[in-house]
């Protein structure tokens, strides 16, 4: 027992000899794990990144939003959109008196102006919103205030500004009280929003304005149509249920029959998120699959180096072998040194990995998840290709004739 | 008191090369005592290189059998011979057959790590350390192969061949790649590892070289065809 304990210890002696005898092909043998290793981490890491941001903005967007947009109409017998909004104020105000499941509603439109404030001028959207928006966009104000039900029914000329639009017209940052034009006419900002970032198309959600809507469509925009509907249900789960809802009345309200195809669109939160999950889902699974064929090559790279060694190493094996080494002490060499060189290669692909996910998350400011399912499963790979890719070589070597080989020149 | 080392009765060796049957041995007889010192001589096709290999235990017989040691070792298989080839012979080669970018202390502590003896790692050392000194080699124990002159690497060699201690050295033209003066160098360890009782067999086909041991035999066409004794032996 304790015999056989120290052979197997003798044979890691003469395997890591062997190793460090050639350290150049040693580590050229290694450099396919290595690149493998580390490619399947960092694409791991960037794809968990991605998804996990996609979560945070879906979760900052509120997870009871729905929106409503105007949709494809049907007019003599020719579908599609015609330009023309059919949502109006009172279909808005029809949900939020009719539709239980439903907690908040916002009529919206937009128009983008160039806004003006003293010396400094800024290019930017300007949203007509009702007093609801705060609470179906989970967004409050970090300044001021955002404007009153008063503000929505009188159309006063008041603004809540965005934080890069605050940024830009009052770098000294007292935005609150002062006068904007937008389009020539004067409002107040009465609030300034918090910072929210980024959405998932990378746009910069805090460039723009909220106004009432009433304000910007008689003094903005002179139109009665509205360009979408924001709404949010009570709860999470009643995002279908206020859905439902919401679709039954406004086909009542645009008699359209139950089962012909509406001219508004509905999307939830809910249906966004799955979509851009489902996306990054198969570039999670096509990167992936990219590097497990890295990986994969990498252990035919240690076999061919591995096949290459034996044969040029033939001599060294009828050494052994007329010196005493019996065959598996020949096999037990070889698969020690494929395992051990892919160990150590997916060790230090490990580190590359984690290394360069860092550094892609430092200079490329990418949101950069390294998870130890990653790093385990790789390394385990590695393992795996090593003893898979070394056996054939191994074998071979061990099955030498110790005369043919003491020949070989 | 000598006694039977090596007995050989009826060896037969047949290659099939193609459809072309080889008869290497045909039907060969040799015994050695403990304490020889034999030369196996005879031109090249002979059958003697075919011999040394059976009787290093690197290959079987198609027929006949040879014990060593009272044992038969005709029929072993793969891994039993290597048991044998570790415990009870050291090989020296004409090609030294030293591993290259290896240490000598490192090359002769090789068969020992393939040993059915649990030796440890300072028993390795020490043990290599030894077996370096009696071939002189003083010194140059952590010097590798491409630093050593031929005459140095054969004494490696031999020095690997002895450590762990065989009952029997099989030389297969020891001599074959070095100079005359060497030569004579490598042969005088033979000669004085034999009067310290070991047993020697060498494979030449050089008759100066021949004459340093105390027998010599003659093979030709796979059988023995002389077997004298050398009266004054040539001292190395």
């Amino acid at each position: 027992m304790t015999n056989s304990i120290t052979r197997l210890g003798n044979i890691t002696l003469v395997g890591l000899r062997a190793i460090a005898r050639n350290k150049m092909r040693s580590s050229l043998t290694m450099l396919g794990i290595i690149i493998g290793v580390g490619c399947v981490i960092v694409v791991v890491a960037i794809g968990a990144g991605a998804s996990q941001s996609i979560q945070n903005t879906i979760n900052s967007l509120g997870s009871n939003f729905v929106m409503i947009f105007p949709g494809a109409a049907t007019s003599g017998g020719m579908r599609g959109f015609t330009g023309q909004s059919n949502l109006t104020v009172e279909d808005a105000d029809a949900i939020k008196a009719e539709a239980p499941a439903v907690a908040y509603v916002s009529p919206m439109v937009r128009t983008n102006a160039q806004v003006v404030a003293g010396e400094l001028n800024w290019g930017t959207q300007v949203w007509g919103a009702g007093v609801d928006w705060p609470f179906i966009r989970a967004w409050n104000v970090a300044q001021g205030s955002f404007f009153t039900d008063q503000d929505v029914r009188v159309a006063t000329k008041v603004a809540v500004l965005g934080n890069t639009v605050a940024d830009s017209l009052f770098p000294g940052g007292d935005a609150v009280g002062q006068t904007i034009r937008i389009k020539n006419v004067p409002f107040k900002v009465v609030g300034v929003l918090e910072r929210k970032g980024g959405n998932m198309m990378g746009q910069d959600q805090d460039d723009q304005i909220v106004a009432p809507y009433t304000t910007v469509m008689k003094r903005l925009q002179g139109q009665s149509r509205i360009n979408m509907i924001y709404a949010a249900s009570a709860s999470p789960d009643k995002v279908q249920e206020a859905e439902d809802q919401m679709d039954a009345l406004l086909r009542q309200r645009h008699r359209i029959a139950r089962g012909a195809d509406p001219d508004f669109n509905m999307r939830s939160q809910e249906e966004i998120a799955q979509t851009s999950q489902q996306q990054m889902g198969i570039l999670k699974t096509l990167l992936l699959s990219i590097a497990a064929v890295s990986l994969f090559i990498g252990g035919i790279g240690i076999m061919n180096i591995m096949l290459v060694s034996v044969t040029e190493r033939t001599r060294e094996i009828g050494i052994r072998m007329a010196i005493g080494a019996k065959g598996r002490h020949v096999m037990l060499q070889f698969l020690f040194e494929a395992v051990t060189l892919s160990i150590v290669g997916g060790l230090i692909g490990v580190l590359l990995g984690v290394g360069i996910s860092s550094l892609v998350a430092k200079f490329l400011n990418w949101p950069i998840v390294v998870s130890t399912a990653s790093i385990v499963l790789s390394f385990g790979v590695a393992g795996t290709v090593g003893v898979t890719f070394g056996f054939f070589p191994a074998l071979k070597a061990s099955q030498l004739d110790p005369i043919e080989a003491l020949r070989y020149e | 008191m000598p006694r039977r080392f090596i007995e050989i009765r009826d060896l037969v060796k047949i290659y099939t090369m193609g459809e072309v049957e080889v008869r290497a041995l045909a039907g060969l007889n040799l015994d050695v005592e403990t304490g020889e010192f034999v030369a196996i001589m005879g031109p090249s096709g002979s059958g003697k290189s075919t011999l040394m290999n059976i009787v290093g235990c690197l290959d079987r017989p198609t027929s006949g059998t040879y014990l060593l040691d009272s044992v038969d070792v005709s029929t072993l298989g793969r891994d039993e011979r290597a048991v044998i080839r570790n415990a009870k012979i050291g090989f020296v080669f004409q090609s030294f057959n030293l591993l290259a970018r290896t240490t000598a202390v490192e090359n002769v502590e090789l068969p020992m790590l393939y040993g059915e003896l649990g030796w440890s790692r300072e028993q390795r050392h020490s043990a290599a350390l030894d077996a370096l000194h009696r071939v002189s080699l003083q010194g140059r124990e952590n010097s590798q192969p491409s630093q050593l002159s031929g005459g140095q690497q054969q004494r490696v060699a031999i020095a690997r061949a002895l450590v762990t201690n065989p009952a029997i050295l099989l030389a297969d033209e020891p001599t074959g790649n070095l100079d005359s003066r060497t030569s004579e160098e490598i042969m005088g360890i033979f000669q004085k590892l034999n009067d310290e009782g070991k047993t020697v067999v060498l494979i030449t086909h050089e008759p100066d070289i021949a004459q340093h041991a105390k027998r010599v035999v003659t093979v030709r066409d796979g059988l023995i065809q002389h077997d004298e004794a050398i009266e004054q032996k040539r001292i190395a």
